[in-house]
């Protein structure tokens, strides 16, 4: 019996990845080219045409220090905004019900659209990895901590997206997140610089920040070099996965956002 | 364990529903609907059935009271409880830029069946349902009926012993209408218990055994369904407009329904005063021109047109 309900959430979370991963490749145009548009930009604005006047940056040319954060910077954004819209969608639409009246466990039904988002990040971030090795002469000089730094990342903003998407109402909840929460957390967390040029105040200030330890964690993966402890970040980010994911299935258990 | 083979298909007792501000939409129903039973709940709008079957199918959180589906408790095995129903809801709730065959074959994953089998099953009952040939088409661009047709084959795709619809043949023609019921005997007559909800009366009254009657929150009247409608004497009256209306005006306690520009139904069960119905028409402006039974003489002349048509064009290509 037990055996037969793992099987069938085994079957259930895998429908609905493939149901995800069927809907990004078919829009791929919304889903995967706008985002590799923007860091094509940011490459040549940012990389390319000031970075060429700002100089080194902890031993590297601008346009290289700053390449691990735009791919992190894609990874994030792409992995929440997948997962909002798609969730929000089905419940805007009604067809959360699908798997509402369903057997399927909470817990596979939250790993499918994580695994969705997921997807979509790494997508995008690989794309774009491609996109700054058109730009720069990239090293990779960790390549276990790159893989393990995109994948806890686009789980923990794969869960976020998730969670703004049960509480959203409308479609304007929807974008308030990304807007005013996540797009300041993403710039100020060190993807255009070293935390280390800042005064020491608001380099303290900075470390509140979860994202600077995915940014910079990153950023030790391809360049070697870090403003902080591979540790400190490693807890941080299991930390903050294991805690959303938490709430997240609390809430779908309670109904939160889907029941009256 | 309970044995399962003696237990009811369905057995609600005193559930009880508080929405968030106060309103009590179920005040303590108890129904029991026994295995292989075709059972209708009948009630005006906003009486507590779509309340009541959003709980049974764990669309809508209860406040109190417990749900038993073939001797499974809803409170200790939820899983079990949700493999046993499908649920054809009131309004689309299907993704619309899905196509046909792929809403159903998800459907099915979502209940453990593997994608193989999904398929094969998505086969039959499209074809049943005479959806096989819009399987590649995107939802939104079905029909009305057909809409409907697809929450239906959905619902059975996962093979439940319990289907439970809501008001599945609302705002389809009677062509349709009379289809859907063909096919839900034959579901009923292989062993499938059905509960149904619908405001077409003799709907109710040609398909189901047993009926509960809800209002303002609680069962009014329950049991067979002959005894029941020859006790309650419930009737629907047709009324012819002076003055073409828009919009159904809201009328309390009676369900109306805007059949067109000039013509209303009004249901009236027993105890209900038809002056009140006239009242409160009045007051919302709308002036009525005449009054009649209704019958269902024109249903049956347009389905003999329809047979007979469809049999000319048979016998035509032949």
């Amino acid at each position: 019996m037990h055996l037969e309900r793992t099987r069938a959430n085994w079957v259930g979370f895998s429908t609905i990845v493939v149901k995800e991963i069927r809907r990004i490749l078919r829009i791929w145009v919304q889903t995967v080219v706008p985002p590799v548009i923007q860091m094509t930009l940011y490459f040549l604005i940012f990389g390319s045409v000031i970075g060429s006047r700002v100089g080194k940056m902890n031993g590297y040319d601008y346009m290289t220090y700053i390449a691990p954060g735009l791919i992190m910077m894609s990874v994030i954004t792409n992995s929440y905004t997948n997962v909002v819209s798609s969730f929000f969608g089905a419940k805007f639409s009604r067809y959360v019900e699908e798997l509402m009246i369903s057997p399927l466990a909470n817990a596979s039904i939250l790993l499918g659209y994580m695994a969705g988002g997921m997807f979509r990040g790494l997508l995008v971030g690989a794309i774009v990895t491609l996109v700054a090795a058109l730009f720069t002469n990239l090293p990779i000089a960790h390549p276990w901590v790159i893989v393990t730094t995109a994948l806890l990342t686009s789980a923990m903003f794969s869960v976020g997206g998730f969670l703004n998407a049960l509480f959203a109402k409308k479609f304007d909840d929807v974008t308030i997140i990304p807007t005013f929460v996540l797009t300041p957390l993403v710039y100020l967390g060190g993807v255009f610089y070293s935390i280390a040029l800042l005064p020491p105040i608001w380099q303290h200030v900075t470390r509140v920040d979860p994202l600077l330890y995915m940014i910079d964690t990153l950023r030790y993966g391809f360049l070697g070099v870090s403003d902080i402890a591979l540790t400190e970040a490693y807890a941080i980010m299991v930390g903050f996965l294991v805690l959303l994911f938490a709430l997240a299935l609390w809430l779908l258990r309670r109904g939160t956002g889907l029941k009256s | 364990m309970a044995n399962t083979n003696a237990q009811p298909a369905l057995r609600i007792e005193n559930l009880r529903k508080t929405y968030r501000g106060g309103i009590e939409a179920l005040r303590g129903v108890s129904i029991e609907v026994a295995r292989g039973e075709f059972f209708a709940l009948l009630g005006p709008n906003g009486a507590g059935k779509t309340t009541l079957i959003g709980i049974v199918a764990s669309l809508v959180n209860k406040s109190a009271g417990s749900i038993h589906v073939f001797g499974k408790n809803a409170d200790e095995d939820p899983a079990g409880v949700r493999s046993q129903i499908g649920l054809v809801p009131q309004e689309v709730n299907f993704n619309l830029w899905e196509r046909v065959i792929d809403i159903i074959v998800n459907q099915a994953g979502y209940y453990g069946i593997p994608r193989r089998e999904a398929l094969e099953r998505s086969e039959r009952y499209l074809h049943q349902l005479d959806l096989w040939k819009y399987r590649n088409t995107n939802a939104r661009a079905l029909s009305g009926g057909f809409k409907r047709r697809l929450m239906v084959a959905r619902a059975l795709v996962h093979n439940p012993p319990l289907l439970i619809l809501d008001e599945p043949t609302a705002g389809v023609d009677i062509e349709l209408r009379r289809s859907m019921w063909v096919f839900l005997q034959q579901l009923n007559a292989e062993g499938v218990t059905i509960i149904l909800t619908t405001h077409y009366l003799e709907e109710a009254e040609s398909l189901c055994r047993k009926i509960a009657i809800i209002q303002h929150g609680r069962i009014s009247e329950q049991g067979d369904m002959h005894e029941l409608l020859e006790s309650l004497r419930m009737e629907t009256f047709v009324l012819d407009l002076a003055r073409p209306l828009s919009e159904t005006p809201p009328l309390e306690d009676f369900a109306l329904r805007r059949i067109d520009d000039a013509t209303l139904e009004l249901d009236m069960c027993r105890g209900q005063n038809i002056n009140d119905a006239f009242a409160q028409l009045s007051a919302a402006g709308v002036q009525v021109r005449s009054l009649r039974n209704k019958s269902n003489r024109l249903e049956e002349i347009f389905m003999r047109l329809v047979e007979e048509e469809r049999n000319a064009s048979r016998t035509h290509a032949s």
